[in-house]
């Protein structure tokens, strides 16, 4: 009997899906069907990366400088065993893009993530509580949007430098840069949840629960939270886009991840210094790659704005 | 006050400059690094020095072949062999007007061995300085030494009167951000002057036509702007747009379309500057390795092993693109005529895997290898590639590439030598081997004064005693097989893991020709204009 029922449930939500206005929405849109699919193309090889890349590029030990700055191969003067091309360390260009992505993408996961958490928390504390709590976080918000976010994200990152003395980059670069984009993209969370909040506190099934002696923070994890997500969903789409280009922005300036583990961004930077010689496939490639993955992510942010605005229906 | 004088002075002469806009000839040009203090002996760095000697002379300069001229001294003298005479230029005035006496060289000369000075090195400390009259100035030595003057090039002259009222005695050390007159302003004797100065972005220079170096001749150009330009690739497309007259260094991979633009040509050659890798010896356990219990470098094995693991020549042919001699001695051969005995160690990455496991590492071991990004040409490439060369001998070199800044401050003395394996270049400013010798293999716990850059902490005894002779011995070929018995030592230790020369490599417009000094310094006197 319980497997029926699971298989109902699982059935109902499927059904729930396929019924729903987001998919119908969806569905209607070809631009987003094919950003999805890019997307999740860009998504799938990134993950998979060690089962699809030819080579290790961070496998220090099967690189050869003599192999470094080949061509790609259709050009008829690289090597078959590097489709795109090497850098100038000999590591295979594609390889290094897959392996590259996975960094990229799990950098702007892992720091939206953190944002969101933050923002969250302390839009729904601000909100809830109101009076000086709420004045000193939105204060702080306020201070921090008057900045450029890469400015922030420069900021945070330098103090951390210099707080670690800047050894052992390899080591904590990853967590470094989560930490300064997450950091410096709080805001917009905490102001959307909050302004919902403040309207969503004062409805009756809020009262409703405070009455039966809810702990506040119960009340603002189980009532108010699930009631807030809707916009929540939409600035994490688009500030997904926003926090790869950010990472892609830190590690070109060089100060994100480090050259022995390159993300997209350390690649273009790379890249950069062999333009004017005309070793143009270091560059171009990664660079390609950043460009459509963002867009894809972009868009697919777009449509779901648009598909959650009640107005726009 | 200052500044304000500073703004308004800058500001009159930017005014004049305007109107006489038609008749000037301007050079521009750019560099990697920046320019901080105008202080001369802020910091013994090549291109804060080198710049500075377009506007601060020594008693002696270095001509574009790097042969000893005679500079403010006219000539000198070894009156005993612990006495030396120097005849001082006559006639010749500092900037603002003032004369130039043996009063300002005694003066300088304490100057520059007073505390906060970098350049400390450049006259030993017990040597006495005479003014005998308005132009002459002895120096006594408490024991002889042949080679005194030979770094006196970058060792400039301040005036005295200037330098007290200004409140300018106290020499402003590189880490000092405060401002002094002298680390914003100059007051020399030299062929330019400085107009403006932005600390770290850029200075403009304007000729001084009472140089006595012009010969009656009016100065070749009126005015000079420099600006600094981190970027390789924008550093090379302003020199490629016009924008820039001259940039260095020009990266080996773009030399070669430096070269194929009708407006810009490219000026190599071999630079005196030697990249190696150093090693902690010093320590009793490394501080960045996984072996916690003793120090794998101290075992000369370990570091035969390092050196077998490196291939100096695929670097040079690669990553510096052929702009590089892969190198056996930690100076360049052209300084030491005994050098072509010397071979560097071959690449053999089986040897040191055996070699490894003789020393009781057959899966070999962790280590950091410290780096710049921003000093020397392609230096954190070179890193990465020695990285993995030195896998495949299975030792895993974890690299850390900081800015020079951050990676001088832990290095070096002023750091307390935090690093257990480095790269680093050095180009002894005397060019002769008694300072490699003795700033670089000099035992630091012997004398303070000894090994000031020897940051591994190599120490051998014979060694020292090989350079004091060779300091004061005054036969050449005598001298050499001293230099030569020194060096087999050292390489015979494994004290360093030379890499190569790197060579120079400065883009210039059509416009103009300029003298490439093989010490990479580059003098504003020595450039022309095309007809």
């Amino acid at each position: 009997m319980s497997t029926d029922y699971q298989t109902n449930e699982a059935k109902s939500l499927l059904r729930r899906v396929l019924d729903s206005d987001i998919w119908y929405s969806f569905k209607k849109s070809k631009v987003t069907m094919v950003a999805a699919g890019v997307a999740l193309i860009i998504f799938l090889a990134a993950l998979l990366a060690p089962l699809l890349a030819p080579h290790n590029p961070f496998d220090l030990a099967s690189l050869s400088l003599m192999d470094s700055l080949l061509p790609p191969s259709w050009t008829g003067m690289g090597d078959p065993r590097y489709l795109l091309g090497t850098d100038d360390q000999g590591r295979d260009v594609l390889s290094t893009i897959l392996y590259g992505s996975r960094i990229s993408i799990a950098v702007g996961l892992a720091s939206v993530a953190f944002a969101a958490v933050l923002g969250i928390t302390l839009g729904l504390v601000a909100g809830y509580m109101g009076g000086a709590v709420d004045a000193v976080i939105m204060r702080v918000a306020d201070v921090q949007l008057s900045f450029p976010a890469i400015l922030i994200a420069l900021l945070i990152d330098g103090t951390i430098s210099g707080l670690t003395g800047g050894v052992n980059r390899e080591e904590t670069a990853f967590t470094v840069l989560v930490i300064s984009i997450g950091l410096s993209f709080w805001v917009q969370y905490a102001r959307t949840v909050r302004s919902s909040t403040l309207v969503e506190r004062d409805k009756e099934y809020v009262q409703a629960a405070r009455l039966i002696g809810l702990h506040p923070f119960l009340i603002m994890l189980r009532h108010v939270l699930p009631n807030v997500m809707g916009p929540v969903l939409v600035i994490a789409t688009i500030n997904l886009a926003l926090a790869i280009i950010t990472e892609a922005t830190l590690s070109f300036l060089g100060v994100g991840m480090p050259s022995t583990q390159p993300s997209l961004g350390t690649m273009i930077r790379i890249g950069n210094d062999f333009l004017f010689s005309g070793e143009w496939w270091i560059t171009l490639f990664p660079g390609a790659l950043l460009a459509v993955l963002v867009l894809a992510v972009n868009l697919l942010g777009d449509w779901l704005r648009d598909a959650l605005n009640p107005k726009l229906r | 006050m200052n500044t304000i004088k500073l703004m308004l002075s800058a500001t009159a002469l930017t005014s004049v400059v305007a109107s006489a806009v038609a008749a000037e000839t301007t050079f521009r040009y750019g560099f990697q690094g920046s320019l901080g203090s105008l202080d001369p002996y802020s910091l013994s760095e090549t291109f804060t020095l080198g710049t500075l000697t377009n506007v601060y002379e020594g008693l002696t300069r270095r001509d574009e072949n790097l042969q000893i001229q005679p500079g403010l001294a006219e000539s000198w003298e070894i009156i005993e062999p612990t006495r030396w005479r120097f005849n001082l230029r006559q006639g010749v005035k500092f900037h603002n007007g003032n004369d130039f006496t043996a009063a300002d060289v005694v003066f300088s000369a304490n100057r520059v061995r007073s505390e906060g000075s970098d350049l400390k090195a450049r006259i030993p400390t017990d040597a006495e300085f005479i003014a005998v009259d308005d132009h002459t100035v002895d120096v006594v030595l408490s024991s002889a030494n042949p080679i005194l003057h030979s770094e006196w090039h970058t060792w400039m002259i301040v005036d005295q009167e200037w330098t007290v009222t200004t409140d300018s005695v106290q020499v402003t050390t590189a880490a000092d951000t405060s401002v002094t007159t002298i680390s914003q302003e100059t007051n020399g004797t030299g062929p330019f002057m400085i107009a403006e100065h932005t600390t770290g972005v850029e200075t403009n220079f304007t000729a001084n036509a009472g140089w006595w170096g012009w010969n009656g001749k009016a100065p070749n150009v009126d005015r000079v702007e420099f600006k600094t330009i981190a970027a390789d690739a924008t550093r090379v497309a302003a020199l490629l747009s016009g924008e820039m007259d001259l940039v260095y260094p020009v990266p080996p991979q773009d030399i070669g379309r430096v070269e194929s633009n009708a407006a810009t040509s490219a000026l190599v050659g071999p630079e005196l500057r030697t990249i190696f890798l150093g090693m902690d010896q010093a320590r009793d356990v490394l501080t960045y390795s996984n072996v916690t219990d003793a120090n794998p470098l101290q075992d000369v094995r370990v570091r035969q092993a390092f050196y077998h693991a490196i291939d100096a020549v695929a670097i040079s042919a690669r990553i510096m693109r052929g702009q590089a001699t892969p190198s056996a001695l930690m100076l360049a051969p052209s300084l030491f005529s005994g050098s072509g005995a010397f071979e560097r160690l071959a690449y053999d990455p089986e040897l040191s895997k055996q070699l490894l496991a003789d020393a009781g590492y057959p899966d070999g071991f962790e280590i950091q290898l410290d780096c710049p990004n921003d000093r020397y040409v392609n230096d954190e490439a070179i890193c990465q590639a020695v990285a993995a060369m030195m896998a495949r001998a299975g030792i895993t070199v974890n690299v850390n590439a900081q800015p020079k800044a951050q990676f001088f401050a832990r290095v070096l003395a002023a750091g307390g030598y935090d690093t257990s394996f480095y790269l680093l270049g050095w180009s002894p400013s005397s060019f002769d081997s008694w300072n490699v010798l003795t700033q670089l293999h000099g035992c630091r716990t012997q004398n303070e004064g000894t090994g000031p850059f020897n940051i591994g902490g190599y120490c051998n005894l014979k060694v020292d005693e090989l350079a004091a002779q060779v300091l004061v011995e005054n036969d050449a070929a005598k001298r050499d097989e001293l230099i030569a018995q020194a060096y087999k030592m050292t390489t015979d230790d494994v004290a360093y893991l030379p890499l190569h020369q790197q060579g120079l490599a400065w883009g210039v417009s059509e416009k103009f020709s300029v003298a490439q000094r093989a010490d990479n310094i580059f003098r504003f006197s020595l450039i022309t204009a095309a007809k």
